[in-house]
């Protein structure tokens, strides 16, 4: 375990995910001495790249970048540090029957290999991307600014609630009406008014059910799929990239930038309490006794750790308790992480391995994920899975040794709560599952694999710490997004406990590898300050 | 009828697009994945392998060769051992630049120069009566450049005295049975190597570099990459950043060596060393009478997202290089230099520019505005001088 130099700092960050990252660098940078705390022995959280058999790197929780933020790119100069995403020049979905959807980089060529398709669906791939981007482009600012608080009398929430409303006004209708579709309503209805191929509709469904128990007819399911479409990647919504050397590769970077601002990081060092004297935040004990103090805590786990397990529930507002116990988390996802002698083989393409170069995505049709999903409904994981894959190694070379794969997993569903089992026992059964859908995409595909990880929700919330393997920190349902995450009026990265904020994916807006909690955070806190007035 | 380079067999199975160029009068891919920003990210993240054959290339021979080369080429060739390499320019008599170029000093006595464009004339007619040969050995001569962090394994896999080659040093050496000449040289701004092989073996080092790099994410890369590649190297191109002076029809359209930001070339100036231009350079350093110097630019990036998102447009974010002018301003909206190569720098996440402002400007730090379209009007957007290079990986002389 490292130490701490000092034994009181400005602020102290619980936790070393990408948000407390995020969160550290920025405070550092306005100049506040700070300590980044981390439990595990690495920083990064879900964002991690870890050597599990020599030469062969995973990343064992997430694996691309398009959500985060480009402003913290700029901000916290991240460029210096070695942020390098890398482009996915083609993004692939397999179909049942040997057919298949590839798509790359020329846009007219897209729009042919729809039409190949379907005739119809062509046009209508331009104007859905036109729909979507526009909803997105609309949308966007939201996920940049602090939220306002619906419930505060405050002058100054009142002008951000009219302003957010004049906002809202001022978009056309059929962007407005489309952005309200989206949030309340499901993929499949919003994505049956563009589509009729079925691979087609299965491979941008695939997007509404990213670490979310919904299904693509799901009401719901829409949020998600906007949320995964409104991340950015070089100026283009709904682009995805590797980060070099994989999401830990990043984490990596951001944790070189927070240091060069001045912030400091023990790693090894879990956090047990947040000290407060009368309701007041005072700094952090550690599990091996060490105290730390600190005017500001700021808390970059999820909301049942920051309001439950760090603090005295019995120091918060009843409401607030309760609205955070009945904050729904119940994981669905899973990896399964392969090193593999060399690339599947999709018999249609016979040797070709160029479609590899993005996301392989095992959803052929709506009524795929739909089954997919129905399992888990019942307490289970699917016999059937949606597979995102994704084998970095084809395009960045530091992934593997030359000749050999990386591919990365992420498995939907794959219910935290089973119904009579549990996951020690059923984690190899998963892996199975996992392998056995996958031969039958690319046969023999099993004769390639030279190890396997196979990663549950339980081990999600063992390792990372996000509870029952919620990969956002919180559900994605409209009741606890915006004005709700991660309850009604506490959606300003405040707490009830003076000099104590939260900063992680449970609060707005929310999960991915974004920053935006850990960036807003810091801004409030800095604000916060500034007004030398109390937190609440 | 167009050219083709002896790699050409090679150049066209892999050429995934169709789309072709012509560069001095070669046929050449212009990128052969579809993706020429992936092309450019084996440069940046991989191994990247370009063709550079089209290059005009001079072999310079004989007991004079030195004293020739010295008298007609601003940077002092003296200066560049044998076995070493200089990036040079070569002037006028009123001290403007008429073309760059890299020369490799293979021996004591043997050179080889690259240039845009034809020269042969142009140097012959200076020899005098110096015992001085010069050949033109473009066709002679394929080269292949070999660029990025994975380069140096795979080069070095073929001939592994490549291990410990020097930034801008040159070696002979054997790929397989093939002679070829490597230098640590390239126009990346990456580390990088370029293999100059006879024509006769040109198939055969590709594909020996192409098996090496097998499982290192090698690519062929096309013109539109390398030419992201240079911007963010800040490597001159000519007819884009500058014109040749012997073609130039008035002085608008010529710059001098200090105007191009190459001031550095020129160190011994007050030597005795004489060579062409070299008294119309030194009364424009005595005088400061230069017009311009060239920087790089970074666009602020919040002043673009704003001037976009105001208009109601998702703001672009384009990796292809645009030559064309852009202007730039003060304050006061008066005219102060013009950008010549302006892109999107994916490793940089900015957009950047090669442009030139006026001397009093050129500080690093200064705010310039740079005019662009929005909605079909001009708009002007702030942006920051910098020094160049944009981009300079530890690695590339490392
Ligand atoms: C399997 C999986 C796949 C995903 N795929 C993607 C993807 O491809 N792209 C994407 O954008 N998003 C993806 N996500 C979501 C994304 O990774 C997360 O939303 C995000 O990384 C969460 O970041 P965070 O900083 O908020 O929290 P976390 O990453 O959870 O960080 C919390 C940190 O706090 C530490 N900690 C916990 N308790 C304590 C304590 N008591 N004291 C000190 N430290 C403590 C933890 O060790 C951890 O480092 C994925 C998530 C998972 C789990």
């Amino acid at each position: 375990m490292s130490q701490p130099s000092q034994r009181k700092y400005d602020a102290i960050v619980v936790g070393g995910g990408h948000n407390g990252l995020v969160n550290g660098a920025y405070l550092a940078k306005a100049g506040l001495s700070t300590l980044i705390v981390e439990r595990r022995h690495l920083v990064g959280g879900a964002a991690i790249t870890e050597e599990l058999k020599p030469g062969f790197w995973f990343t064992t929780f997430s694996y691309a970048l398009s959500l985060l933020r480009p402003d913290i790119i700029h901000e916290l100069e991240l460029t210096k540090h070695g942020f390098m995403p890398l482009l996915m020049p083609s993004s692939f979905a397999p179909g049942e029957d040997g057919d298949y959807l590839l798509l790359g980089q020329d846009h007219d060529l897209n729009v042919k290999e729809v039409s190949r398709l379907s005739k119809k669906d062509a046009d209508a791939y331009d104007q859905y991307e036109h729909d979507i981007s526009r909803v997105c482009q609309a949308m966007k600012p939201l996920l940049d600014n602090v939220p306002p608080n619906l419930f505060s009398k405050d002058p100054e929430e009142l002008v951000a609630m009219a302003a957010l409303a004049q906002q809202m006004r001022d978009l056309e209708p059929r962007v407005l009406h489309n952005a309200v579709r989206l949030l309340t309503g499901s993929a499949a209805d919003f994505l049956d008014d563009y589509f009729e191929s079925e691979l087609l509709k299965g491979y941008l469904a695939s997007s509404s059910i990213i670490g979310t128990k919904v299904g693509p007819r799901s009401q719901g399911s829409g949020l998600v799929l906007l949320y995964h479409n409104i991340g950015e990647h070089d100026g283009v919504f709904g682009s995805w990239a590797f980060h070099k050397g994989g999401n830990g590769g990043f984490t990596q970077v951001l944790a070189r930038a927070a240091q060069a601002f001045g912030a400091e990081i023990i790693l090894e060092s879990p956090v047990t309490t947040v000290m407060t004297v009368n309701g007041k935040a005072t700094g952090v004990a550690l599990e091996d006794g060490t105290e730390i103090a600190a005017d500001v805590v700021v808390s970059a786990l999820d909301p049942r750790r920051t309001f439950l397990q760090l603090v005295d529930p019995r120091e918060l507002p009843s409401d607030l308790v309760e609205n955070i116990e009945r904050f729904r988390f119940q994981g669905t996802s899973a990896k399964v992480n392969f090193a593999l002698d060399g690339l599947p083989r999709f018999p249609t393409l016979g040797d070709r391995g160029d479609q590899y170069r993005g996301f392989t995505n095992i959803g052929p049709s709506m009524d795929y994920l739909e089954r997919a999903y129905d399992e888990a409904k019942y307490g289970w994981y699917s016999s059937r899975p949606y597979i995102d894959c994704a084998i970095q190694s084809t395009i960045d070379p530091d992934m593997a040794p030359p000749g050999k794969h990386v591919m990365s997993c992420f498995i939907q569903y794959a219910s935290y709560h089973l119904r009579e089992s549990d996951w020690d026992s059923e984690r190899q059964n998963l892996g199975d599952t996992v392998q056995r859908t996958l031969d039958g995409f690319f046969p023999g595909f099993s004769d390639l694999v030279l190890h396997r990880e196979v990663v549950t929700p339980l081990d999600i919330e063992r390792v990372v710490g996000l509870t029952e393997g919620n990969i956002f920190a919180g559900e994605f349902l409209a009741p606890q997004m915006f004005f709700f995450r991660p309850a009604p009026g506490w959606n300003q990265y405040r707490t009830p406990i003076d000099g104590y904020y939260q900063c992680g994916s449970g609060t707005h807006p929310g999960g991915c590898v974004m920053g935006a909690p850990g960036k807003l955070a810091s801004q409030q806190i800095l604000k916060d300050r500034a007004n030398g007035a109390s937190a609440i | 009828m167009f050219r083709t380079t002896p790699f050409h067999p090679r150049v066209q199975s892999a050429n995934e697009t169709g789309l072709w160029s012509h560069w001095a009068g070669y046929l050449v891919a212009e990128k052969y994945q579809m993706a020429e920003k992936f092309e450019y990210f084996a440069i940046r993240n991989a191994v990247g392998v370009f063709d550079s054959t089209p290059l005009y290339k001079y072999r310079i021979t004989g007991t004079d060769a030195e004293k020739f080369l010295s008298g007609v080429l601003a940077r002092n060739i003296q200066k560049c051992l044998p076995g070493q390499a200089h990036y040079t320019i070569w002037c006028d008599d009123s001290g403007y630049v008429i073309e760059d170029g890299v020369v490799l000093r293979l021996a004591g006595d043997q050179f080889l120069l690259t240039s845009a464009r034809p020269n042969l004339s142009y140097f012959q007619n200076l020899i005098g009566y110096s015992r001085v040969e010069i050949e033109e050995v473009t066709e002679q001569l394929g080269t292949l450049a070999v660029q990025g962090p994975r380069s140096r394994q795979v080069i070095a896999a073929l001939a592994p005295e490549m291990e410990t080659i020097r930034y801008f040093h040159v070696v002979d050496s054997k790929i397989g049975d093939a002679a070829v000449t490597i230098s640590r040289t390239g126009f990346t701004g990456d580390l990088g190597y370029e293999v100059w092989v006879d024509s006769a073996d040109a198939l055969s080092v590709w594909d020996r570099i192409m098996d090496a790099g097998e499982g290192h994410g090698i690519l062929p890369f096309g013109q539109i990459a390398l030419l992201m590649a240079r911007i963010e190297a800040g490597l001159l191109l000519l007819d884009a950043d500058f014109e040749s002076s012997r073609f130039a029809w008035n002085d608008e359209h010529r710059s001098t060596p200090i105007e191009l930001g190459l001031g550095w070339m020129l160190r011994d100036l007050d030597d005795d060393r004489p060579f062409i231009g070299r008294k119309a350079i030194r009364n424009e350093l005595a005088e400061q009478t230069s017009r311009w110097k060239l920087v790089g630019l970074v666009v602020d990036w919040l002043d673009y997202d704003q001037m976009y998102n105001n208009a109601g447009l998702v703001p672009p974010k384009d990796h292809v290089p645009v030559a064309e002018e852009f202007m730039l301003y003060d304050a006061d909206y008066q005219r102060v230099g013009y950008a010549t190569s302006f892109m999107y720098s994916p490793v940089l996440q900015r957009h950047i520019a090669i442009a030139r402002v006026k001397p009093e400007l050129a500080k690093p730090g200064n705010r310039v505005d740079l005019e662009v379209t929005v909605n079909h009007r001009y708009e002007r957007v702030g942006a920051e001088v910098v020094r160049l290079p944009l981009y300079n990986p530890q690695r590339k002389t490392a």
